[in-house]
């Protein structure tokens, strides 16, 4: 009978499978620092693995370890709630997360507004935001607007003529930004006709089909598919034109006030005390000057926008305040 | 092109890049055989190993990797009925049963074949086609959708047996009804979630598949332990059974496995359908196909079920690569990953890749037709060695069933809640089945409903609320007839018979009937 020595030998190799794989997901890398700034870190990613805060987590990690400015870092995945479970599980075991830092992004002020989570990034220690994206109107190469006015003129003709796609559900940010577009000329946003796709692959597939006339994404994966040649940039969301996309025109200049900044930033547990905070925050802004950081923020287009502690909570506020204004106007609250 | 296929040949041979593809099969199959771990997670996996490689060989290892989950997931659908990945759900409908029958080394063999014949014929179809099929990718709109879905759904047939008809199409309907938990994208209200932020995102096919699959096998397992006859079995389904496959059988299912290879290939290339949905259609076309005699083995060990899902989910595979990499469309979670790992190389998926960076395009596609030999190669020797897996003791096997069911789900979310609601499932799920309710009509429902409704949403939205969507595109109008005709074919069939019963005695009456009819 040979059948317990390869039943044996199936499960030492599924267990070390299974071992192999968790440990690649959370096992801190080789220690190499010299003088590191901070012992360890604890990165908490509100979503599973190979997502957008999944990805900045891991990428910052990388850069701080690499680097040498942190000499342990670690991960760990907790989705559910479109983050709330995550957000309820720091402020539960806030004793033991002295070392944590919570990835997160804009969706956090959409998501309390709405209700999704009952807590807010108040609930938490903003640390630091540490990139940013904007928002970006795209069109098909082919597409009969060459300017944003061409849209602005066909909405007033009549908003049915315009079609918009987003990634992501009503109410999301690809939502929100040819919403306060369209509100900043004077027309009701409400009247604007958003079509709604499962992920940002499938809307740019709706767009390409001719299905919608605009997609609403990010200015980092607008850029990648004008790489690709089958679309143009028609407007951003930025304050002024980034120096990745300088001929890209921004709404601002063609005489819309629409300025949405989609950022990506970290918290602490609520109660981090004031030093720790900052030597979290310092941490991160070493970091931009670090090869590692250049080598990962260039692998992912991210565009580098560091607000540190006070600044980062006055930006979280004044982002509640326009979003929030912009639902209550699109009847998501009351 | 010949130019390019030859750069992709050369750089495909290259030791390196043969050696990931080896590489990306082993582990691909490896991981894909533990249940519920698929074609993500073991893609995440091997991402901070390609960072370190050339582009194309990192490319080749990944997709060999994701081509080999597929190809490995189908094994333990077939042995223990615990799907690998979502996209061998539909290979334990008829590969269980067989294994249960004593024929698991020729469902093993066959699914093999079937997967040979699927990702080889794609990989062709990608090498001489794949910059024009990229219109195919972009002419499908959201009515398109709709209307694939709802012919989907007539495949609902094929799981109902005699006098369970009613079941079936019950079990259809809870399906659809759990695909609408979740946010509703297109107003951005909640359902269904009484209150729970972990029900906000919806619930997962895998989990779904997990539960009323590989959790509610083995409970039923425990259950049933003290009856006689299913000791009978017990000893009766550790028998592997020849691999060999007779020409009779080659006969029979190597025109399925060409018509589900080329249906899942163009269901690969539409960005908003993907694997799972390319192995349900097979399976309920083959089912359509059948004669009535055959119909009846669907569900209980036919050969064409099974090889039809296994050709059509690695077609399908392969032909997700079309979107990816024509025009940087990721059409599945899978290719989302691949495409950031891509542009994280500074190569631009889309139209001008081919022209760019020639070298990888076509040595991936290059790749592909050999890791289909690889796969091949690695799986056919292992098959007696894997089917073992029958003969551990059941007191082992049904824990090991359990915690790799329940760890594969949770490596997916890292959420407790998603364990405690697979219990829930699994609990519901014995009670069905002990009243006889088919599961695999709930799957069927529950896949479809999430993207019938967001297309059909979406659709209307565009149309302005009119309903002539159905008609005014050409695709459209053809799925829609398409559908029509499989629902009603039963019925004229039925309809002819009676009427050739009645006129049986003078067959000459009959005819001038008919002719006065026609």
């Amino acid at each position: 009978m040979k059948t317990p020595s390869t039943f044996a030998r199936r499960t030492l190799l599924k267990m070390a499978a299974a071992i192999a794989f968790t440990g690649a997901l959370s096992v801190p890398l080789s220690a190499n620092a010299a003088q590191a700034q901070v012992d360890s870190i604890h990165f908490l990613v509100p979503g599973g693995a190979g997502g957008g805060w999944d990805g900045t987590a891991r990428g910052t990690g990388e850069a701080l370890k690499k680097s040498g400015l942190v000499k342990k870092v670690s991960f760990q995945n907790l989705s559910g709630g479109g983050g709330g479970k995550a957000i309820a599980y720091l402020i539960e075991t806030a004793e033991q997360q002295k070392n944590t830092l919570m990835v997160n992004s804009t969706p956090i002020v959409i998501r309390s507004l709405t209700g999704v989570f009952p807590q807010s990034f108040r609930d938490l220690t903003p640390v630091a935001g540490t990139i940013a994206d904007y928002g970006a109107l795209v069109v098909r190469n082919n597409s009969p607007y060459k300017h944003w006015n061409d849209v602005v003129a066909d909405f007033r003709e009549s908003p049915r003529n315009v079609k918009f796609a987003g990634g992501s559900t009503r109410g999301s940010m690809d939502h929100l930004v040819p919403a306060a577009a369209i509100k900043e000329e004077g027309f009701d946003p409400r009247s604007l006709r958003y079509i709604a796709y499962d992920a940002g692959g499938k809307a740019m597939a709706g767009l390409l089909s001719g299905e919608a006339d605009l997609l609403s994404t990010g200015l980092g994966e607008a850029l990648e598919m004008a790489k690709a040649g089958q679309v143009r940039i028609l407007a951003t969301t930025a304050p002024k034109r980034t120096p990745d996309a300088p001929n890209v025109p921004t709404l601002k200049e063609m005489g819309n006030n629409t300025v949405f900044a989609n950022w990506r930033g970290f918290f602490g547990a609520p109660g981090m005390s004031d030093s720790k905070r900052d030597e979290l925050a310092k941490v991160l802004g070493d970091m931009y000057d670090t090869e590692a950081w250049e080598t990962v923020r260039s692998r992912n287009g991210w565009v580098n926008d560091y607000k540190p502690a006070s600044e980062f909570v006055s930006f979280l506020e004044s982002q509640e305040e326009q979003v929030g204004s912009l639902m209550r106007e699109l009847g998501f609250l009351k | 092109m010949l130019d390019g296929i030859l750069t992709g040949l050369g750089t495909a041979v290259m030791p390196m890049n043969l050696l990931m593809v080896f590489v990306g099969c082993f582990v691909g199959t490896f991981i894909g055989m533990l249940p519920g771990l698929g074609p993500i997670s073991a893609i995440a996996l091997m991402i901070p190993i390609t960072y370190g490689l050339e582009p194309s060989s990192g490319i080749i290892l990944m997709a060999g990797v994701y081509y080999g989950a597929i190809f490995g997931g189908s094994t333990s659908s077939i042995l223990i009925n615990a799907p690998g990945c979502s996209s061998t759900v539909v290979t334990a409908f008829d590969g269980y049963p067989m294994a249960q029958k004593g024929q698991a080394g020729k469902a093993l063999a066959l699914a093999a074949y079937a997967s040979f014949t699927g990702g080889t014929i794609s990989a062709i179809f990608l090498l001489v086609a794949a910059p024009a099929l990229a219109s195919v990718s972009l002419s499908f709109q959201s009515a398109d959708y709709f209307a694939l879905m709802v012919l989907g759904l007539t495949a609902v047939a094929a799981f109902s047996g005699k006098g369970q008809v009613l079941k079936a199409l019950l079990m259809t309907v809870l399906g659809l009804m759990i695909s609408t938990v979740g946010t509703d994208r297109s107003t951005g209200v909640e359902r269904f979630t009484f209150g729970y932020i972990d029900l906000m995102d919806g619930i997962s096919f895998l989990l779904l598949a997990m539960a009323t699959f590989a959790l509610a096998e083995v409970v039923m397992a425990v259950l049933k332990r003290d009856h006689l006859k299913e000791e009978e079995n017990q000893t009766d389904s550790s028998q592997i059974g020849s691999m060999a496959v007779t020409k009779e059988e080659v006969k029979e299912v190597a025109p399925t496995a060409l018509r589900s290879s080329v249906l899942g290939f163009i269901v690969g290339v539409l960005p908003g359908a993907g694997a799972t949905i390319a192995a349900f259609l097979a399976y309920g076309m083959e089912r359509n196909l059948a004669k009535a005699k055959e119909k009846l083995k669907f569900g209980s060990g036919s050969l064409r079920g099974l090889v039809a899902p296994e050709a059509a989910n690695n077609a399908s595979s392969s032909g997700s690569f079309v979107p990816l990499l024509t025009l940087g469309i990721p059409g599945s979670g899978t290719t989302a990953i691949m495409l950031g790992a891509l542009i994280a190389y500074g190569i631009q998926p889309g139209p001008r890749m081919m022209i760019d960076n020639p070298d990888v395009f076509w040595s991936v596609i290059v790749s592909m037709y050999i890791g289909n030999i690889v796969l091949l190669i690695l799986n056919l020797p292992l098959i007696p060695y894997i089917s073992k897996l029958l003969m551990i003791p059941r007191t082992v096997l049904v824990p090991m069933i359990l915690f790799f069911a329940i760890t594969g789900v949770y490596l997916v979310s890292f959420n407790t809640f998603d364990i405690y609601m697979m219990v829930v499932f699994c609990a519901a799920a014995i009670g069905l089945r002990m009243l006889n309710f088919p599961m695999a009509p709930l799957l069927l429902g529950f896949v479809l409903g999430g993207l019938m409704e967001n297309n059909l949403r979406r659709a209307l939205m565009i149309s302005d609320g009119s309903l002539s969507f159905l008609w005014e595109r050409p695709i459209t109008l053809v799925i829609v007839c398409i559908t029509v005709l499989v629902l009603a074919a039963p019925v004229i069939q039925r309809l002819l018979q009676k009427k050739r019963n009645q006129s049986a005695p003078d067959t000459e009456f009959s005819a001038v009937n008919n002719e006065k009819k026609a």
